[in-house]
């Protein structure tokens, strides 16, 4: 077998490593898939009366405002799913068996690879799932042309590879699970602060700027303007540096830490 | 690559570590022949475990040089990876999975075919008495179980050399000697072992040649019975009932010290035949009969705390060793 093929077949193994603890132990996936489907029915049933009179230049009602926090919403559900990432990356660590994997002529990456791949599967199970309530409450995304179904599902991969290589980062940053899931907390917060639930344009001007310039916000213009026609403008290409840049960061963020020496 | 080296499992000169200012490994030299058991005997913080990861590849020298199975760990450490088999002090199995889901993720990873992994993975749960729970969750596994699927994960790619950093610390005796019976089936069949421990017994028991290490250097080298006859300890005890006889024996045997309170004297001896005669022909002349009569010789705990810790505490035998290596 080439090497190539070597490692890809110790990355499946990983792979499956993972989501079988996933599938065995799903409390913490679905933990962490109640924050985005609560603040989905809160913003909506509670909020959504209030909220929706801000939106559209004023006299949108309830279901246009669905229509406007679900992008959101399920840019959050990955956010939220690559916390776990970073809990199972920092509870692995601080268990012999990764320093079984070490000593054995294997992949040296596919570790980590096992756990990104395996996280944005997850990812991607957790967006359908949230996207299923939301259209079971009344969302429709009806006009989108079938490239942009494509597009909108190739966004959320690339967004959920980004998050899960700077969650993965953050895991092996940390000295346990707890610290973990402290430090990736952000990754699932950030949205409250993005475009996610009122326009950044409606913000106090001071506060604009934090909401604007950072990834979740372009990321989800991006995404609604695929998904209800919108315009995107130049936040397909921000979405996509940003996304790149953040995979590529913790990608070597990822690495350098792993391949730490551990006295 | 020589012959000599060839024959020789693992081979170091000069290995150092330190991590920050501290100094954990000052050079040391290992030679372990193929399919002998070598034990590194010392106290907690002597630097075994580091000394273990540096020949397994987990960490690398500050400086010297190690061959493990004849590859450098340094310059082809996944050669290294491919000949041996780890077993660290802290258990390395996925409590998540069930022992037998543990067993075929390890054959996955030596890429054993499907069929031949099942096949290892049944047989080595059963050799390791592991068959009946092979379908729970290892964290469910008692510290001995978890210690034998441990062993059993890392006997999956048939290594040639193993690696057990203390393997039965926190183990109860039955589970300890579970595990001795099968580090021992493991030689019988030509694996050679690097054990270390900071069991006495467990040395003396299972292996061949033991180095005692402390504070980062080997203080002594040899097997179980050249290291005991490395530090004084050995003698021989004799005990009177009666103070006479016990004043006359004391006057006839120059050298002896009275032993304890009791009418008790303590001859240096290294418990030979021809001293034990020697020494009984001299009470028989001075017509003195000793109540009872025990031969002492020297232990690996003797020897442990001889070569082993603070030096002020002990009358400096580590030394003397030292220079007659």
């Amino acid at each position: 077998m080439s090497a190539l093929a070597l490692a890809a077949r110790d990355a499946y193994t990983m792979l499956r490593r993972n989501l079988l603890h996933a599938r065995r132990y799903p409390s913490l996936t679905l933990n962490l898939l109640l924050t985005p489907i609560m603040l989905l029915l809160l913003f909506v049933y509670v909020f959504g009366d209030v909220l929706s009179a801000g939106i559209g230049g004023g006299g949108a009602d309830r279901s246009a405002y669905l229509a406007y926090i679900v992008p959101g919403i399920l840019l959050m559900t990955i956010g939220g799913t690559v916390v776990g990432a970073a809990v199972s990356v920092a509870t692995d660590m601080t268990e012999g068996i990764v320093a079984r994997f070490r000593t054995l002529a294997i992949h040296r990456g596919s570790v980590l690879i096992g756990h990104v791949v395996g996280s944005v599967l997850q990812s991607v199970m957790s967006v359908v799932l949230v996207a299923a309530i939301a259209v079971a409450i009344g969302f429709r995304s009806t006009d989108a042309s079938a490239l942009e179904w494509l597009a909108a599902a190739g966004l959320v991969v690339l967004f959920a590879t980004a998050l899960t290589w700077i969650a993965v980062g953050m895991g092996l940053a940390s000295p346990n699970a707890e610290a973990a899931s402290n430090m990736a907390m952000p990754l699932i917060l950030l949205p409250l602060i993005s475009s996610a639930f009122i326009p950044a344009e409606t913000m106090p001007g001071w506060f604009r700027p934090v909401a604007e310039y950072q990834p979740f916000t372009p990321a989800i213009e991006t995404l609604r303007g695929l998904l209800l026609g919108t315009r995107i403008g130049d936040d397909g290409w921000l979405a996509a540096s940003w996304c790149l840049a953040l995979a590529v960061l913790g990608y070597f963020w990822s690495t350098a830490l792993f391949n730490r020496e551990r006295g | 690559m020589t012959t000599a080296a060839r024959q020789c499992a693992i081979a170091a000169s000069g290995l150092r570590k330190s991590f920050g200012e501290k100094k954990v490994l000052d050079g040391i030299d290992l030679r372990v022949p193929q399919g002998t058991v070598f034990s590194l005997l010392g106290p907690n913080g002597a630097g075994k475990t580091t000394a273990v990861k540096i020949l397994s590849t987990l960490v690398a020298a500050d400086g010297g040089r190690a061959s493990v199975a004849g590859h450098d760990v340094a310059a082809d450490a996944q050669a290294v990876r491919a000949a041996i088999g780890v077993t660290g002090q802290f258990s390395a199995v996925d409590g998540l999975l069930t022992g037998e889901e543990n067993m075929l993720l390890m054959a996955d990873l030596h890429h054993l075919p499907r069929r031949e992994g099942r096949r290892v993975a049944a047989e080595l749960l059963e050799r390791f008495a592991l068959a009946e729970a092979a379908r729970k969750p290892a964290a469910t596994y008692s510290g001995g179980m978890k210690r034998r699927l441990d062993l059993a994960m890392t006997l999956v790619g048939r290594p040639r050399i193993i690696f057990l950093d203390e393997p039965t610390t926190g183990l109860d005796p039955r589970s300890r000697h579970a595990v001795w019976g099968l580090i021992r089936d493991l030689v019988g069949e030509g694996v050679t072992v690097f054990l270390t421990t900071q069991y006495l017994d467990e040395a003396d028991d299972l292996a061949d040649r033991i180095a005692v290490l402390d504070d980062g250097r080997i203080t002594a080298e040899g097997s179980a019975e050249e290291l005991k006859r490395l530090v004084p300890g050995g003698h021989v005890r004799l005990r009177f009932t009666d103070q006479a006889a016990y004043q006359d024996a004391a006057a006839v045997l120059g050298g002896a010290a009275a032993d304890g309170e009791g009418l008790s004297l303590r001859i240096p001896s290294d418990g030979s035949q021809r001293a034990l005669r020697s020494l009984l022909e001299r009470l028989e002349a001075a017509g003195i009969e000793a109540d009872e009569l025990t031969v002492h010789t020297p232990d690996l705990d003797d020897v442990f705390f001889a070569l082993t810790g603070d030096s002020t505490r002990l009358v400096q035998p580590a030394r003397s060793t030292e220079a007659a290596r």
